[in-house]
């Protein structure tokens, strides 16, 4: 009875009611988690793990033991990575490879945000900011954890950002892609004519794109060299069993820990800030920019080429957030024309998004370390 | 944290070298990388034509 009433007396002092906020806050992320199914398995173990660290004592269990063993060091990401990397099917873009220039276009947004997010941080937090355009949450964790270490107050706005914006794809890209594109430019047809892939060179693919990257961008190496070893697993033909391993359980596992872990970094101290508010605001822009970036270069690859147009749509889908941009672009083509199918050249783009946004974090880190 | 209090317009010029370089160096590794996945599709399909080929003289 004691201790309650001691808890009770701390909501009131000492701005305890922030705790009440992040509770609420936490609360939130459940009720976006189950009834807009927005992300479902990230940010409800994030919106959970969120009330617990804002407990009215100070929060030293086992959440902060997770942190310190798989994010504070990158592993619950990286490992993540493999689990990614098995699920993705590098076809399209290995069928048509010129579809890489727009998962490179879709990175603008990142390097952008970095730059107008320097106006108010000092360089690594800004860049840290920036990543959030890559719609990829292992990457902005990895990324802002190199760069800003475990007593960051912004890391965990960050996170909350980065998984968020990947939730409210359909949300956010329609409204630019209907703003930068004519009717009759959504309305372009791509006939979609695969190409035979080998198998010999879908396995050498993983392998040369580390090697390549990491020449490079030596600092991508981590980030591209997991994903690649899970696409390998995949693709290798005598690793089935850890292929699809690596896609679900181990996947599921991960994200399990992830999230509620993540969650360490939302105490009020920390969150209730008002760069919280701006960070949102910037990784917002990071994504409307990298939305734009793609769209725009489709539209001036089609100034100068006189036959197969492209449709500009695909070009939002260069951004990481996958399956989800690929399939928002596809059903924005089929909405304009109902026999117009965008879908493997969209999911193309998403996954040379991935690959692009990977490298744009090396580089990144390139850049600050 | 004092956002307001940190703002710099210097800062922001010096970051904009990192935009272009940024942007540059994304542009020539998927450059490099779909390079060298023409070059694989181009290899081993000329590969599978040739064994194909001598399948069929076979």
């Amino acid at each position: 009875m004691e201790i309650l009433y001691e808890n009770l007396l701390l909501l009131f002092q000492n701005g305890g009611w922030q705790r009440v906020v992040m509770w609420l806050i936490g609360g939130l992320l459940i009720y976006l988690a189950i009834k807009k199914d927005m992300e479902p398995t990230l940010l409800l173990p994030m919106g959970f793990g969120a009330i617990i660290v804002n407990i009215p004592a100070i929060y030293d269990g086992a959440l902060s033991t997770l942190f310190s063993a798989g994010i504070s060091n990158e592993l619950f990401p990286l490992i993540l990575f493999i689990g990614i990397g098995a699920m993705i099917d590098f076809g399209p873009i290995l069928s048509n490879p010129k579809l890489m220039i727009f998962g490179a276009a879709a990175q603008f947004g990142i390097f952008f945000t970095f730059s107008l997010a320097s106006l108010f941080f000092e360089l690594p937090e800004a860049a840290s900011i920036g990543i959030i355009g890559a719609a990829d949450g292992p990457t902005a964790i990895v990324v802002a954890q190199k760069l800003l270490g475990n007593a960051s107050q912004i890391t965990g706005a960050i996170m909350v950002a980065a998984y968020s914006y990947m939730a409210l794809v359909p949300v956010i890209q329609p409204p630019i892609i209907k703003l930068l594109t004519t009717k009759k430019e959504r309305m372009i047809r791509m006939p979609y004519k695969p190409k035979n892939v080998s198998k010999t060179t879908r396995i050498l693919f993983p392998i040369i794109i580390t090697i390549i990257a990491g020449l490079i961008a030596p600092e991508s190496i981590d980030l591209l060299g997991f994903l690649m070893f899970g696409n390998l697993i995949r693709e290798c033909g005598v690793l089935n069993s850890l292929s699809e391993t690596a896609q679900k359980v181990l996947a599921n596992l991960i994200t399990i820990f992830l999230g509620i872990t993540v969650a360490t970094q939302m105490t009020a101290d920390k969150f209730l800030q008002p760069a919280t508010l701006l960070i949102l605001g910037l990784g917002l822009f990071a994504f409307i920019f990298d939305t734009a970036g793609g769209i725009l270069v489709a539209k001036l690859i089609n100034v100068f080429s006189k036959k197969n147009k492209i449709n500009p749509m695909i070009g939002a889908a260069g951004i990481s957030a996958f399956p989800m941009s690929g399939r928002v672009v596809h059903k924005m083509g089929l909405k304009e024309d109902p026999s117009n199918f965008l879908l493997m050249h969209s999911i193309g783009v998403n996954v040379s998004g991935q690959i692009a946004s990977v490298i744009a974090g090396g580089l990144i880190l390139s850049f600050m370390l | 944290m004092d956002i307001f209090g940190k703002f710099s317009v210097e800062r922001f010029v010096s970051s904009l070298q990192y935009m272009w370089k940024g942007m540059l160096a994304i542009f020539i590794v998927i450059g490099v990388i779909i390079l060298v996945t023409v070059l694989m599709n181009s290899f081993f399909s000329k590969l599978a034509a040739k064994k194909q080929d001598k399948e069929n003289n076979a």
